[in-house]
């Protein structure tokens, strides 16, 4: 394995917040290392494999790369008394995702860019001198290196430790880290596989969803996240439901995956002297829907805009790097701000108060709110007198 | 043994390798950072850490922490 000593940018984690940010460094002329402490990029996956296509797209790819596995055009959302609500996607399609190869694709793209990748090689501390970051410590082969660079980015997932080690408070609080569980499966019944659906009710997944992601047309990823408090394990839970789903429980499990999967505590700083964190890392998922992929993407790219920037003028300090703080809030941060001030409103609404929901308001306005544009829920809301004291936590 | 003769039973979380996923999300919420994820080894809790305080029982997805005596 070739590598040198010394890079302008060293990321910890491959994947795609930190695959972004090597692509965008080297495509502007930098020289990147990018670590992942797992033997193989992109498995196991912690993740339902969804993404929209104009996302796929804004990446650089068409959608009909190996990659998607199926495309979805709906969503059927099922209230707990069992009424379905079904929202075609108006503007947007849905991919599903093979992970594996999908960050592996992100990959190709950034080392075709120059930027040089690591497979099983761990970050396993930062270097400091003075107190500020100048590299990174890391196992690579079973031997430990010392790796210098201008400016690290830990782009380290959910259970980072770089940014604490770093020196940045990054630690999750119990109540914002929902617990994700979920099986590929296949052999299933499914009514229409270009549809995802997603199940609600306190007792079968208490303050979360079931999802199901069709992959094909007979296989789907089933999985569950709920906050982490309950009586049972996410495990239990999704296990009890898919006993009621006769169309599902004849399946074949071909995967197990589970995470932990930050969906508030969004942090106001997120960058040192040479030091930035991005992605799951730095809790930038949707509090709603939980999706983090394309969060962890525009993360990666800012951060890398804003470390090009700083190395070229020879300025990493952590006053020239908090312009990726504010370029962050500003394109996210601020919608995420707002999802999950929505995400508390969910969390106090009884099996009663979404039935009744699911009588009166469409699919695309649910949507629209889980994507932190709740102005037409809103409306409906205001107009319908059981609903009223819903709409005033709202606004 | 505490200095007054009494025994102390020492409570911590403990973890069942088997049944673990190597997800990490235990690493995250643990307040006092004693959990340590290794991709081979999978997951070591830190007994003189563990204040024993079960988030990573409430939150593990596939129950794989208990929280007992210590050893």
């Amino acid at each position: 394995m070739i590598f040198k000593n010394n890079y302008d940018v060293v990321i910890a984690g491959a994947g795609p917040g930190g695959a972004a940010a090597a692509r965008k460094c080297a495509e502007g002329g930098l020289s990147v290392l990018l670590l992942e402490k797992r033997q193989e990029i992109g498995a196991p996956k912690r993740c339902g494999e969804g993404l929209g296509l104009s996302f796929v797209n804004h990446i650089g790819f068409k959608g009909d790369d190996g990659f998607v596995t199926n495309m979805v055009d709906s969503a059927c959302l099922v209230a707990p008394n069992g009424k379905e609500i079904m929202a075609a996607f108006p503007n947007d399609k849905g991919c599903i995702l093979e992970r594996k190869m999908f960050d592996k694709a992100l990959c190709y793209k950034a080392a075709e860019a120059g930027a040089k990748i690591i497979a099983k090689a761990a970050v396993i501390n930062v270097l400091k001198k003075n107190g500020k970051i100048i590299g990174v410590k890391a196992k690579i082969d079973g031997k430990t290196f010392e790796i210098k660079s201008k400016i690290v980015i830990a782009a380290d997932g959910v259970e980072s430790k770089i940014a604490r080690m770093a020196g940045l408070n990054t630690k999750n609080r119990a109540k914002d880290i929902d617990s994700g569980f979920q099986y590929e499966m296949a052999g299933i019944e499914l009514e229409n596989s270009h549809r995802i659906c997603l199940y609600f009710g306190n007792s079968i997944v208490p303050r979360g969803y079931i999802w199901i992601f069709p992959k094909g047309k007979t296989v789907a990823n089933v999985g569950i996240g709920i906050a982490g408090n309950r009586k049972k394990t996410a495990k239990e839970y999704l296990d009890e439901w898919i006993e009621t789903q006769p169309g599902i429980k004849k399946g074949s499990i071909i995967e197990v995956n589970s995470g932990g999967i930050p969906v508030g505590g969004l942090l106001k700083k997120m960058t040192l002297d040479n030091f930035m964190v991005v992605g799951d890392a730095a809790h930038q998922v949707n509090p709603l829907h939980g999706g983090g992929i394309d969060e962890a993407t525009v993360a990666g790219e800012l951060a890398a805009q804003v470390a090009l920037k700083a190395i070229n003028s020879g300025d990493t300090s952590d006053k020239t790097l908090q312009e990726y703080n504010s370029l962050w809030w500003k394109t996210r941060g601020k919608d995420l701000e707002k999802i999950e001030k929505y995400r508390k409103l969910v969390e106090k609404l009884t099996d009663e108060d979404m039935n009744i929901l699911a009588g009166a308001v469409s699919g695309t306005a649910l949507l629209d709110f889980a994507v932190g544009k709740g102005e037409t829920l809103i409306k409906i809301l205001m107009k319908n007198p059981k609903l009223f004291k819903l709409a005033r936590h709202l606004i | 043994m505490c200095r007054a003769g009494f025994k102390v039973i020492l409570m911590v979380s403990k973890v069942d390798n088997e049944k673990c996923l190597r997800c990490g999300g235990c690493v995250s919420v643990c307040p006092v950072d004693c959990i340590l994820l290794d991709e081979a080894k999978g997951i070591t809790v830190d007994a003189k850490k563990c204040t024993s305080c079960g988030v990573c029982v409430d939150f593990c997805p596939v129950g794989a922490f208990s929280i007992k005596k210590e050893d």
